[in-house]
């Protein structure tokens, strides 16, 4: 009797364990089934004429099995990596308190020539192996930080991505951020059997749930890469930014920002290092002045006055304004430098003109057509922002700032509704005032006016995956509500700028050239230097902005280093060396 | 009459044997899953476990048959002497024994480990069989009983003194054959409902199971005729029962070593330690729930091959069976065994002769003892007991000792119509 019951009680429960209760298989799953991932190769850059600009590198982790590593000589091991030795107990305790059975990152990123060593050494110490990794790494150390860089996946992403997985990398800043998914491939993952201290046993299933990673995408990207190099080279020892971009396609060639650093060294190991040393420079090297910086426009700005002008009407081609060294109205005075008067539009522009744009300005406030100066201020600001100005271009570059063109209400809110009026507002004339605006945007500018009325948003990538697959979303074209004719005058005064006006001493006589020149007043010291251009005049092929903070009138170092740009750009090679000479000597930082 | 005894294979119980069989070759095949190498995967390899469990399996055939051969006679004549070298070895392995995983009962004899202890059980069996069938002998004396728990309790201390908890509870199971020989059945209720409250008391707050039993006390007071003589014995009764209890609590927390309570905590459910003493268990459980109705396949178990499960090839044994032949595997193994006692139970009560029914019973018994505990810990149903599956574990003494045990049964059984 006994006997049965107890037979009965036991199938019983075998029937409870092995049919009725579902949780034991999974169980044995999860002792025996390890999930590996298998990690792409990232994406490769190219510059516009195919050359390589980012590639990976094999770097390699040293793994951990605590079960495993028993005797074996630890100094030794110290030795190989660099260690001593409490820092190698302090790591294993971690390491150890996490799993014994798992394997644990012991030692990141290896260098290829330590690894060298280390495999041959590496049956000494059971328990430990390296699995290979890949780093970033740049051909030049140009565009650092366009190209942004890649680092560990931060806890927060892994929460609420489920694709990352902690020690996964991912770009973090520059393209590497914005263009993550393409160029991060896709993992792959192999299943294998593991047996109770981890060793591997051979694939699940001959790999029949095993999928192969796949490589990151390329990236074509639209820069130049001997501009950039070229540009970064003129910029060294001053702080401002070059953006060139190619007026038909907005294709952006080079994006200097200076002072910069080599984007070598936010990679890997040295990574954090180094980030808090360039973090904490008082030249903020980190910081992208293309980009971010925001710039009252200066002179450069009247350019927009004249086309909006044009375009309402109030303004053509013979409109004279007198100058008596600039323009007052009661206790106003903005002031003017000296030259022959009174101007036309084209010389307005080839002189740059205070005192003209303030009445030009005024005007457009005034447009009889408007009810009041505030319907006259709105819509000036309309049609300024038309290119792009305050707000931020939606392009492939990540953390683009807007730049600031005032509201209304902005007034309304200083000064009380109705009660501002030209006067009020009398700097903006010349691009002073509260307007802000990114070298981006003026170099889009520039474009626009180099394509007579439309320009493409400014952009970085022209392709991913396939060279020739240029990306759709960049090619449509924003028409500016302003015709054509209004920017051919325009043009010819930025043509006047650089034979006769206020660009003429560095003229070049091998390419017609298209500029304007800007002097930017600040709270920070002396006036920033700054210059827009295009070239050739007829079928553009660049346009240009070039800001050189804290250096004096645009003619004197902004508009060389233009005209230095387009000729690398148009001719491959410099004939004016000693401009260029005094360009890439001239030490602003010191002072 | 007298029939002819000449040759004694027509009287085998051919059942038993084939029952037999069967679950040796059965358990040589788990053990060759169980620790299956790929280098050496010819299960006649003699450098690996199933290899040397192939030889076991040969010599105890080789015991068998010379048992067989022996006249059964000696069984009786020599049992105390068998006894007597019993515990001779058992005190012998207290010095010159072999330490292997805690416990102290292995003597080597080069290359193969001779543990006594197998032996002892039928040493055992044997006195208490020969000492039972005795002239003059009831169970119902004082004298009786204490002779024979002093025949069981000898070797059972020596095997405590060996650290090996395990093959001493085994002997417990000679209660069976006790019973079955006149030893009051109050006696076992008694001893059942002292494990039961042993285990309440460590499960449940000592002062519930006290107020519990108060409760109780009043109700029995209640319906009983309140004369002194029985309200003295019933108080006398609660303060004893109480008294257990404190001191079951008092014994586990100050007395018992910390290994021992950890076990009987998982056992009960208190604690749940996965990556201790609990560990064995889970895995053991993991392995024969994932093995669903019809199991994994032979040689395709996880859980045993990639030694999750330890101790996969001696005393959880059972958990390969349960991975790769399923719920279906594992009723047919537990059917084969329950036929196998019923069958030796059976025979017993043919005897014509006390001393082989008396044996018979001590048999089964301890064979039942070591199959309930056994699959009862790979299944969660008794402590973790390191005692091995009868036939299907690996190991040479245990092989040897169980059909030792069990041919010598068969051989009386050979012999039944010849009762001198």
């Amino acid at each position: 009797m006994i006997f049965i019951i107890a037979g009965v009680i036991f199938v019983l429960r075998l029937f409870w364990l092995q049919i009725v209760d579902r949780s034991y298989y999974f169980s044995a799953n999860n002792n025996v089934l390890r999930h590996i991932t298998q990690y792409p190769a990232r994406g490769l850059i190219y510059d516009r004429g195919g050359e390589l600009l980012v590639y990976n590198e094999a770097t390699y982790d040293l793994m951990v099995i605590p079960r495993q590593a028993r005797n074996f000589d630890t100094l030794e091991l110290c030795g190989l990596i660099g260690i001593d030795y409490e820092t190698f107990r302090e790591r294993m305790k971690k390491i150890r308190e996490y799993s014994l059975y798992r394997p644990s990152v012991f030692e990141k990123q290896i260098s290829k020539e330590a690894y060298g060593f280390l495999e041959e050494k590496l049956y000494k110490f059971p328990g430990f192996y390296v699995q290979p990794r890949t780093l970033r790494k740049y051909v030049r150390p140009i565009a650092a930080h366009t190209m942004g860089y890649v680092g560990e996946v931060s806890p927060r992403i892994c929460e609420v991505n489920p694709y990352y997985k902690p020690g996964d990398y991912i770009g973090i800043s520059g393209i590497e951020k914005s263009y993550e998914e393409a160029l991060r491939g896709i993992k792959g993952s192999r299943i294998i059997m593991v047996d109770v201290f981890n060793r591997d046993q051979g694939s699940f299933q001959d790999g029949k749930y095993d999928t192969i990673a796949v490589m990151g995408k390329n990236l074509y990207a639209s820069l130049d890469m001997k501009l950039q190099e070229y540009g970064e080279l003129l910029m060294t020892n001053k702080r401002g930014s070059v953006v060139a971009i190619e007026p038909e396609s907005g294709e952006i060639l080079a994006l200097v920002t200076s002072p910069g650093y080599d984007p070598n060294l936010l990679v890997g190991r040295v990574r954090s290092y180094n980030y808090n040393i360039l973090a904490k420079d008082s030249l903020k090297p980190l910081f992208n002045r293309a980009l971010q910086a925001q710039y009252p426009p200066g002179s450069t700005f009247k350019l927009v006055h004249a086309l909006i002008g044009l375009e309402e009407g109030v303004l053509n081609l013979q409109t004279r304004y007198g100058c008596a060294m600039g323009y007052s109205s009661g206790p106003i005075h903005v002031g003017c430098h000296a030259h022959a008067g009174p101007l036309d539009l084209i010389q307005s522009i080839a002189q740059s003109c205070n005192a003209y744009y303030c009445n030009v300005f005024r005007t457009i406030l005034d447009n009889r057509s408007l009810p009041n100066q505030a319907a006259g201020y709105a819509k000036w600001r309309e049609m300024t922002c038309s290119l792009g100005f305050g707000s931020a271009f939606d392009s492939d570059i990540p953390n683009l700032v807007s730049g600031f063109i005032p509201k209304n209400e902005y007034f309304d809110n200083i000064y009380g509704k109705n009660r501002w009026r030209f006067l009020t507002i009398v700097s903006l004339s010349i691009g002073q005032g509260e307007i802000l605006t990114t070298p981006l945007q003026l170099a889009n500018l520039a474009a626009t006016i180099a394509n007579r009325g439309y320009y493409c948003t400014p952009h970085i990538i022209r392709a991913v995956g396939k060279q020739d697959d240029r990306q759709e979303k960049f090619q449509q074209k924003h028409s500016i509500p302003i015709s054509r004719r209004h920017f051919e005058t325009v043009v010819e005064g930025m043509y006047q700028v650089v034979e006769a006006g206020t660009a003429h001493y560095y003229k070049m006589d091998s390419i017609p050239i298209c500029g304007k020149t800007g002097t930017a007043q600040n709270p920070h010291g002396k006036d920033h230097s700054i210059f827009i251009a295009f070239a050739p005049k007829d079928n553009p092929k660049i346009a240009i902005s070039v800001i050189v903070e804290n250096a004096g009138f645009g003619a004197t170092w902004a508009a060389p280093i233009a005209f230095l740009m387009i000729e690398k750009y148009l001719m491959k090679e410099i004939k004016r060396k000693d401009v260029e000479t005094r360009m890439i000597e001239g030490n602003l930082l010191s002072n | 009459m007298v029939r002819e005894e000449r040759n004694i294979f027509k009287n085998i119980d051919w059942i038993t044997v084939g029952i037999y069989l069967l679950l040796v070759l059965f358990g040589w095949m788990n053990i060759y899953a169980a620790v299956f190498n790929e280098q050496h995967d010819s299960i006649f390899d003699l450098s690996q476990r199933y290899g040397k469990q192939m030889i076991w399996i040969l010599v105890s055939i080789l015991l068998a048959l010379i048992i067989l051969m022996t006249e059964p006679k000696v069984f009786n004549a020599f049992a105390f002497f068998i006894y007597g070298l019993s515990i001779l070895s058992l005190f012998l392995v207290l010095f010159i024994g072999k330490e292997v995983s805690g416990s102290k009962s292995w003597i080597d004899l080069g290359g193969f480990d001779l543990q006594p202890s197998e032996f002892a059980k039928i040493a055992v069996n044997l006195a208490i069989a020969r000492h039972l069938s005795s002239l003059n002998i009831r169970m119902e004396d004082l004298r009786t009983r204490i002779t024979t728990f002093f025949l069981i309790g000898l070797p059972v201390i020596l095997i405590l003194l060996q650290d090996d908890t395990g093959s001493a509870l085994v002997f417990t199971a000679f209660i069976i054959v006790l019973y079955r020989e006149g030893l009051s059945g109050n006696v076992l209720i008694i001893g059942g409902l002292v494990i039961i409250l042993f285990i309440l008391a460590l499960m449940v707050d000592k002062w519930i199971i006290i107020a519990f039993l108060a409760l109780i006390a009043l109700i029995w007071f209640s319906q009983i005729r309140k004369n002194r003589r029985d309200i003295v014995s019933l108080l006398g009764l609660f303060l004893l029962v109480a008294g257990f209890v404190y001191s079951v609590d008092f014994a586990f927390h100050h007395v018992l070593d910390v290994h021992h309570k950890e076990r009987i905590n998982v056992l009960i459910g208190k604690e749940v330690d996965l990556k201790g003493a609990g560990y064995n268990v889970n895995q053991s459980k993991i392995a024969i729930g994932s093995g669903r109705i019809i199991g994994k396949g032979f040689l395709q178990g996880t859980q045993t091959k990639y030694n999750f499960v330890p101790e996969q090839s001696t005393d959880f044994i059972f958990c390969t069976i349960g991975e790769e032949w399923g719920f279906i595997g594992s009723v047919l193994t537990i059917a084969l065994f329950i036929i196998l006692f019923i069958r030796i139970l059976n025979i017993a009560e043919r005897q014509r002769s006390a001393f082989s029914r008396i044996y018979g019973y001590g048999v089964a018994s301890v064979f039942f003892f070591h199959f309930l505990v056994n699959i009862g810990m790979t299944i969660g149903l008794a402590p973790v007991i390191g005692i091995p599956l009868p036939f299907i574990s690996y190991g040479g003494s245990s092989l040897f000792a169980f059909t030792i045990m069990l041919f010598i049964f068969i051989r009386m059984d050979a012999n039944r119509l010849q009762l001198l």
